[in-house]
């Protein structure tokens, strides 16, 4: 039977606080042996995650609520915020395209959830007028 | 030798090198660009970005890269990157990056294909 823990994390919407959560995916994956190109995987989709969270959720309390499913194989973060919710052209990418190109394909912003969902073997985004949680999972691959 | 946080420039006949250490986010990113317009300013329109101290960039650190990309574009300039970890060349090529600058193994080879 695989053993299973839980670590429950806050943080401050406060710059390069997502470092804290992303050292915390990043140790708690190499204790599971997960793959060096993994761990830095997991530490860039839970950095796009939580500056997500700081720059578009609008919440009061300024805070994101991470938490870590660790098992022997696989690694779950469920990222929460208490803000405003988001729109579905938030998640497909289109309301946040930025300032516009010399070239169409190179949007300058807007491109984390399309990381995210290239990284990470599931992804799973919940919103409502009352917050936003981005659960995502890696599993580890067979050395 | 770089500091954790830190950019270095290394002009040469030609071209310039810019090498970057720790965390490619919005404070970092913005002294890059700063460095990258001065010497574009300069009349330096070859570029290399060593990323290979740089470990992690995210989503905004991209959107900074970008930006010199097309300041390059417009001087019809060419950058290229060096030293990118698999994860880093595989979010570049996904952000379509690597259609409009060079990404190389080494400095050597960025240098040479600029």
């Amino acid at each position: 039977m695989s053993d299973e823990h839980k670590i429950l994390l806050t943080i401050p919407m406060y710059p390069d606080m997502e470092l804290a959560a992303a050292k915390t995916g990043s140790a708690l994956a190499e204790l599971k042996d997960f793959n060096e190109e993994a761990v830095e995987e997991i530490q860039l989709a839970i950095i796009e995650t939580c500056i997500n969270a700081s720059e578009h959720s609008q919440s009061d309390d300024k805070e994101v609520h991470i938490q870590f499913l660790v098992t022997d194989d696989q690694l779950q973060v469920k990222i929460s915020d208490r803000g405003v919710g988001i729109t579905a052209d938030t998640l497909d990418g289109t309301r946040l395209l930025g300032t516009p190109t010399l070239h169409a394909d190179l949007r300058k912003r807007g491109r984390g959830l399309q990381i995210i969902r290239a990284l990470m073997d599931e992804v799973v985004i919940e919103s409502s007028p009352n917050g936003t949680t981005v659960s995502f999972t890696k599993k580890k691959t067979p050395s | 030798m770089l500091n954790k946080f830190d950019i270095q420039v290394r002009e040469s006949k030609g071209h310039a090198i810019i090498e970057t250490a720790g965390y490619l986010n919005d404070a970092l990113g913005e002294k890059l660009s700063e460095k990258a317009q001065e010497l574009i300013q300069n009349g330096y329109t070859l570029l290399v970005i060593n990323l290979e101290q740089t470990t992690l960039i995210n989503s905004i650190g991209i959107s900074i890269l970008i930006e010199i990309i097309e300041a390059l574009d417009e001087r019809e300039g060419t950058l290229n990157f060096c030293g990118l970890s698999a994860t880093q060349e595989r979010t570049f090529r996904m952000m379509a990056i690597a259609k409009y600058a060079g990404i190389f193994p080494d400095e050597e080879s960025a240098i040479a294909n600029l």
